[in-house]
């Protein structure tokens, strides 16, 4: 009945024997506990429940756990760790890029796959990149604000070591 | 939502899928994608008791131009179709639709051989094949057979494709110089499925229409192929005139229905005038335009 599966999720390799029909989501926030990936529509319009899968973003309710097997996971409390918040955190917070919050987790792993890919992105790349994670109180103009302010404090932070390597070479 | 439960099979090459398919017949689907099976599956709109996903098997995420044709594997996502520099070159009505298909994250995992095999009558992909003429290779374990698209589609998510057959490739006539096309897509908001989308290929020859293929999503019971305004074409130089009535024959092939996204008389209207704007851009693109 359970099939044995070994996912690495943030960094960590876990392994569980589940049910084939079991949702990655469901896998992440129920034995896992892993409760930060949310459950919005469950219909696959939201974006909610967004994870990176291999780094890449995908609505881990239509995905199966035992389809993770042997892949790699990042849920939002991977972001965070050490305590210090990821600069996609401290600028959602700084521009009041949420209100409520349950969109959040999506919208800042969806944004940090496309500032991966995009390190600059135009307000346009931005909002179409977020076209699959839906927010019903901010209207947008927040978050787009927060993805562009960390995409500034990235490459600030970036630039830092190049230049400090570039020093020590002169 | 949970699925009804189901057993997993993950086999890791194609003749395993295909033996499995044929011990299991019609009690198993194969999952690719998953963007639109999952979904049906958590609804209960589908329970089957097997499922074979295909996306441990080595090699399935191709597209390639070759022998003059333009092949396509079961796992080429959405997503490398809008990324593709050789769809953006050569095959305008495939990298016009493929940013329009659903959302960036259901693109990073769905495929278009799923899409096609879903046959969802609002689907774009069926469309876009039917504009482009293509074939479908339909594979089991004891052979293969090539079905064009235009006899593939046979009702409301019905195809040809048989319960022991897998989707293996879809091929489409290699583009050649004077080829424009276009994908133009109505939808309420960003990401839903279509109002009405009509997508358009041309085939220009010393100015006149070599061939034309045109095709209507979401306004019938399956993907259509308006094939009268495609013969008005043949052979015709793309005046104003020959344009409007190849539009007008277009949306006399529509067949929509009446519900939340608009009318019937809404619907085939913008079928017309989709399929006016869609050729105009599709033969400024052959000229090398646009």
């Amino acid at each position: 009945m359970g099939q044995p599966i070994t996912v690495t999720v943030n960094g960590e390799n876990k392994s569980a024997e589940v049910e084939p029909r079991l949702l990655l989501v469901h896998f992440l926030r129920d034995k896992l506990r892993l409760t930060g990936t949310h459950i919005g529509c469950d219909t696959t319009h939201c974006g909610a429940c967004t994870v990176l899968v291999d780094g890449t973003p995908v609505k881990s309710c239509t995905m199966l756990a035992v389809q993770a097997d042997g892949q790699q996971v990042t849920t939002v409390e991977a972001l965070a760790a050490g305590g210090t918040l990821h600069p996609i955190q401290a600028a959602f917070k700084q521009e009041h890029g949420l209100q409520c919050g349950f969109c959040t987790p999506g919208m800042m792993l969806t944004s940090i796959a496309l500032l991966k890919e995009k390190p600059d992105p135009t307000d346009d790349e931005i909002r179409w990149a977020l076209s699959g994670n839906i927010c019903r109180c901010t209207g947008y103009m927040n978050i787009v604000k927060a993805v562009k302010s960390a995409a500034a404090q990235m490459k600030a932070s970036a630039a830092v070591p190049e230049a400090a390597a570039a020093a020590a070479r002169s | 939502m949970l699925p009804a439960a189901f057993e997993y099979h993950a086999p890791k090459s194609m003749d395993e899928a295909l033996g499995l398919l044929d011990e299991l017949g019609e009690d198993a689907k194969v999952l690719a994608g998953g963007q639109s099976l999952i979904p049906l599956l958590k609804l209960r709109f589908a329970s089957p008791a097997h499922l074979v996903d295909i996306n441990k098997i080595q090699d399935l995420d191709f597209l390639e131009e070759r022998d003059g044709t333009l092949r396509i594997g079961p796992l080429f996502r959405h997503k490398s179709a809008e990324r593709s520099s050789l769809l953006a070159s050569r095959y305008h009505v495939m990298a016009d639709a493929a940013p329009q298909i659903a959302d960036p994250i259901i693109r990073n995992r769905g495929t278009i051989a799923g899409s096609v095999a879903h046959a969802d009558p609002s689907g774009d992909w069926g469309t876009v094949l039917l504009a482009l003429d293509a074939d479908l290779v339909l594979r089991s374990k004891s052979g293969s057979r090539t079905v064009k698209a235009r006899d593939f589609f046979s009702g409301p998510f019905s195809t040809a494709l048989q319960p022991t057959e897998i989707l293996s490739e879809i091929r489409i006539p290699a583009s050649r110089s004077q080829t424009g096309g276009s994908y133009l897509k109505l939808e309420r908001k960003v990401g839903d499925f279509a109002t009405v989308a009509v997508a358009v290929h041309l085939q220009m020859d010393n100015g006149k229409v070599g061939s034309a293929g045109i095709g209507l999503t979401a306004v019938g019971p399956q993907n259509i192929k308006a094939g009268k305004a495609e013969a008005a074409l043949r052979g015709a130089r793309l005046d104003d005139a020959t344009i409007k009535e190849a539009a007008a024959l277009a949306a006399e092939a529509a067949e929509p229905r009446a519900d939340h996204r608009g009318s019937v008389e809404y619907k085939r209207n913008v079928v017309r005038v989709f399929t006016e704007r869609g050729l105009k851009r599709a033969y400024e693109r052959a000229r090398g335009g646009g």
